[in-house]
């Protein structure tokens, strides 16, 4: 399909650091300077990608970014089932993020939990004026009369509260102390904080620290016995039962699953996993300070893992089993056996239609590098990616470990130069988000969402690739995509526009 | 080891084999710290009881499940409706990314739209920077005829002073001084989406018609026999517009759309991304001033709209989102009465065909229950045609409906006997709507995707009619509007009603004697 494919790696590097400066020409100078920081082309041996990144982004450009408050009630705390998460504020940022991120539990909702669920204070004018703390502290009683089977509140600060001076710490110490030593968890990730979404990952795991793991009595009872595999999966949000679909493989290799952070996950777990044996880290992004903390703190060590197609699955399960005994490592080598017929017959029936087909990401926290050892796994070559909200240092993983020489990196990208990169490089495949998805269909390129595997899921694990796979191959596959181009007009050959 | 290359299994069947199952039961057990089972089902029937509706309706702080959105959403809806107009707005951006994500969730469309990525520093000194190097921005990258800006509680909070903010851009050469950036404050905290949609409105025709802010001279109406027409914030634009354009053209009535979205959200897959796409055009939104009269669907999406209008000389007419015969009569009608044009024969035949097919169907909708959620309008619009169809509208709910409202929906069922056994719920939420499931059960349920919960709680089987629909595709494409829209939405009323006849009488040799092959 790619028209403009090239195999010549200093001509694709010509043409992408030319596609840069071609980008860059539509903004004022000022603009233009500050953005050719974030693009780059990717040069082999490199410890980072050459971009800066994590800082703020430019007003007018219609980043992809979202916001602390995302990062915290969308990401971190909204899929722990059996607390309610209250968006403190007005209306909106409740219902925007009301169950669209496909974080799965099992659970009776409005009964024992709540996830699919949108709790508000509503605020209205007189609640700006005169402040909303009498508000929230009713809110709370309401909630406890309403709902009592539920295991704990968080408060999830929206943009107004910080600026009109609420003391929801207050509100909180006092309402637990009312209801007998009930985690209440005040959290400031009002939207305006940071960035993006990523600082509020930062302020929801500075939350937990402080008022989950801190708020445990000395003397408290363990809930169970512990054994010397057990083990936390951190960072997976359980989208379409990805946390599900790699717990199972962490079980069979004869590990213990204590806790899940956050998908499906619940209070007791987040208190139990000071005693794992190990934190598993997956989203090293949006989770990696409260695993610093429990470094620190208890002495947990934390491994990275990537749960994304059969070649980084087995190296993570390798990685897993080396913090353990032998029993173990037969446990990994055995799953990896297991389910090796599975993946041959996955990459038999769909590698030969994705063969050498090209991608382009943009996505956020892990994905994307992550996924692009699954897409490598079915033949397909990842030839531009980008993060909402990294860091250097995923960028660093992501140049050390993933992506290879002369790939386009873009940080914190526009929806101008996205559109532009697309319409040069012509990629088979774009995987980015639903504000993102229809833009490129448009264009005629085939489209998967990746932050929400298109209502698919799940990815992760050896079950999930078997529906990644089938996935990418409906979306480039798709006979839809022939059919893009009127038939009666003239027209030269494919060209994707981008919108002037 | 369920999962198989021949047959994918994905998240709807995968999880529901013995080795998923029991990893999850065994997690529950010994980690979730799970509440007795006995207790979670005594909750759960409690929680259906009179006795909680009280508890729950006497909720005065906590707002569960809402049935709005904040002022913003409807600003940036309003915004898009003008040619090549790409909405701006002053605040967070992750507001802007919220916006754009419910847009395209419900149209599955592109949804363009900035933000000024107000960030600690502008909550300090204010976010006049953001504005000049974001309008810059703007203008130079995406290259719109007009930029439309609103706002997002931050800045609103901050006390930002757009008028002056927009005035020192243009001086500092963000965009040309005669460039038009029409703006409106928009809290979140005051209204609702269909609030935003008002004041965007009022903002865009201000600026045109009284003197762009205070740079250009106040245009002088010289009235002529057009007329303008507003539709509101409307899940169903796509097809309403082009519906209300397709009968304005029968009628031979000269209208302007003001705000138009019809194309720019059901733009064509063919190789190009077009982020703007129709949309009312700023000369005909400018003239506009000159119309006789401004007519708008949705009163409580334009109450200052057309305020201005009448200000302006216009005659004014609002409607509740016309559903069904009645309504579209007396809205065709008005039409008629204020631009002298005779309804034509073709209209009432389309009018015959729609109580010819209620008339085919009644027996099947006479008589039921249903409850109704939604926007003020779209609910006094589809009471108003439940009654016409002999049935019962007897929850109406709107979590962003006034008083006045109420007020208005009681006459509405005061003008119908089916409308005796009927309540209205203005400012309560899908949690109230649960609780009156439970207590006062009706047939049939009618609202937004939201809606799927309550149908999984209760059992009352869902109609999706109203906005957001998230996990229904295409249906915005089709009208609501005019009789052709009374009969969209007949049918898929019917098709519900009878795909539940059906499922209640499938089972071989209990039910099965009434699985009729006609109905």
């Amino acid at each position: 399909m790619s028209v403009t494919k090239t195999h010549d790696i200093a001509e694709i590097k010509a043409r992408n650091r030319a596609l840069i400066q071609e980008v860059l020409e539509v903004y004022p100078e000022k603009t233009a300077k500050r953005r050719a920081k974030h693009l780059n082309v990717q040069e082999a041996g490199k410890s980072d990608c050459g971009v800066k990144s994590n800082i703020k982004s430019v007003p007018g450009v219609m980043t992809i970014r979202g916001c602390a408050y995302a990062g915290s009630k969308g990401v971190v705390w909204g899929p722990i089932k059996d607390m309610i998460h209250i968006s403190h504020g007005p209306v909106g940022c409740g219902q925007y993020s009301w169950a669209a991120r496909r974080n799965y539990y099992i659970g009776t909702t409005g009964i024992d939990t709540f996830v699919t669920m949108q709790f508000t204070t509503d605020f209205q004018e007189k609640d700006i004026v005169f402040g909303g703390d009498k508000k929230l502290a009713k809110v709370m009683d309401e909630i406890q009369e309403l709902f009592p089977l539920n295991n704990g509140i968080t408060v999830q600060s929206e943009c107004p509260i910080g600026l009109i001076g609420d003391d929801i710490e207050a509100v909180s110490k006092a309402k637990s102390k009312e209801y007998e030593g009930k985690t209440i968890v005040p959290v400031r990730c009002e939207g305006f904080r940071g960035v993006s979404q990523s600082l509020g990952h930062h302020i929801a795991n500075d939350a937990i620290r402080d008022w989950v793991f801190d708020k445990i009595p000395a003397d408290a009872a363990p809930r169970f016995e512990t054994t010397p595999y057990d083990v936390a999966i951190i960072g997976d949000y359980n989208i379409g039962g990805d946390a599900w679909s790699s717990r199972i493989l962490l079980e069979e290799m004869g590990l213990r699953v204590i806790a899940q952070w956050s998908g499906d996950g619940s209070l007791a777990e987040l208190e139990a996993t000071p005693k794992a044996k190990l934190n598993v880290l997956h989203c090293y992004r949006s989770m990696n300070y409260i695993s610093r903390h429990m470094e620190e703190k208890y002495g947990i060590p934390w491994c990275e893992y990537n749960f994304f197609g059969p070649s980084k699955i087995a190296e993570s399960l390798r990685k897993i089993a080396s913090y353990f005994d032998d029993k173990i490592k037969e446990g990994a080598e055995r799953v990896i056996a297991k389910y090796q017929p599975l993946m041959d017959a996955v990459i038999a029936k769909y590698r030969p239609r994705l063969e050498g087909k090209t991608v382009m990401l943009f996505v956020g926290g892990l994905r994307p590098r992550h996924v692009i050892g699954a897409y490598e796994d079915l033949g397909m070559e990842v030839v531009g990616t980008g993060y909402e909200f990294g860091h250097n240092d995923d960028y660093q993983r992501t140049a050390q470990h993933y992506v290879k020489d002369g790939t386009l990196i873009y940080d914190d990208v526009t929806g101008y130069e996205f559109e532009k990169f697309v319409e040069k490089i012509q990629p088979d495949l774009v995987g980015s988000g639903i504000k993102e998805k229809y833009v490129f269909q448009k264009m005629g390129v085939p489209f998967r969402q990746m932050h929400s595997w298109d209502y698919s899921g799940p990815y992760h694990g050896y079950d999930g690739f078997a529906i990644f796979a089938r996935d990418m191959d409906m979306a480039i596959n798709a006979p839809i995509w022939k059919m893009a181009k009127t038939p009666w007009k003239n027209v030269p050959e494919q060209t994707l526009l981008a919108a002037e | 080891m369920p999962q198989n290359a021949d047959h994918v299994l994905d998240h709807l069947e995968l999880f529901r084999g013995p080795e998923y199952q029991q990893m999850l039961a065994e997690k529950k057990r010994l980690f979730e710290n799970p509440k007795d089972p006995a207790e979670v089902e005594r909750i759960r029937e409690w929680a259906k009881t009179p006795e909680y509706r009280e508890k729950n309706f006497a909720r005065e702080a906590l707002t569960v499940n809402p049935a709005k959105a904040c002022q913003p959403l409807g600003a940036v809806f309003a915004a898009v409706g003008f040619e090549g107009t790409i909405p701006f707005v002053h605040g967070s951006q992750g507001c802007v990314a919220y916006y754009r994500s419910h847009f395209s969730r419900h149209f599955k469309e592109p949804s363009s739209c900035v933000s000024s990525s107000m960030t600690e520093d502008a909550a300090v000194f204010g976010g006049l920077n953001n504005m000049i190097d974001g309008l810059a921005n703007t203008y130079a990258m995406y290259k719109p005829k007009m930029i439309a800006v609103s706002t997002t509680c931050m800045a609103e909070v901050i006390g930002d002073d757009l008028n002056a903010f927009i005035k020192t851009s243009k001086e500092k050469g963000s965009v040309p001084a005669d460039f038009d950036v029409p703006f409106a404050h928009t809290p979140a905290f005051v209204g609702s989406h269909i609030t935003g949609y008002d004041n965007v409105m009022k903002g865009i025709l201000e600026h045109f018609w009284d003197g762009k802010a205070g740079t250009a001279p106040k245009l002088e109406r010289q009235p002529n026999e057009k007329i303008n027409f507003i539709g509101g914030f409307d899940g169903y634009t796509v097809g309403n517009i082009r519906e209300i354009k397709r009968l304005f053209q029968v009628m031979g009535v000269e209208a302007t759309i003001l705000c138009d979205n019809s194309d720019v959200w059901d733009t064509p897959t063919d190789g190009e991304f077009r982020m703007y796409d129709g949309g009312t055009t700023l000369e005909d939104t400018a003239n506009a001033v000159h119309a006789k009269a401004t007519i708008s669907m949705q009163e409580y999406c334009t109450e200052k709209t057309l305020a201005l209008a009448a200000n302006h000389g216009h005659q004014v007419a609002a409607f509740n989102h016309p559903v069904g015969v009645t309504s579209t009569d007396r809205f065709l009608m008005e039409v008629s009465r204020i631009t002298g044009k005779a309804i034509p024969e073709e209209l009432a035949r389309e009018r015959g065909r729609l109580v010819d097919a209620i008339a085919d169907s009644s027996a099947h909708i006479h008589g039921k229950k249903f409850a109704i959620y939604g926007d003020p309008d779209l609910c006094l619009g589809l009471a108003a045609f439940l009654l016409e169809l002999g049935a019962e509208p007897t929850h109406v709910l709107a979590t962003n409906g006034s008083k006045a409202w109420a007020e208005k929906v009681q006459a509405l069922f005061n003008s119908s006997p089916f409308g005796a056994n009927c309540h209205v719920y203005p400012g309560k939420d899908l949690w109230h709507m649960r609780s009156l499931l439970f207590t006062e059960p009706v047939d049939f349920l009618i609202g937004n995707t939201y809606g799927k919960y309550l149908e999984r709680d209760t059992g009352t089987p869902l109609i999706r009619i109203g906005f957001p629909v998230f996990d229904r595709h295409h249906h915005h494409r089709y009208p609501v509007w005019g009789y052709q829209g009374g009969l969209n939405v007949l049918v898929t009323i019917l098709d519900k009603i009878f795909d539940e006849i059906d499922k209640n009488t499938n089972v071989p040799s209990k039910t099965d004697y009434s699985f009729d092959i006609i109905r």
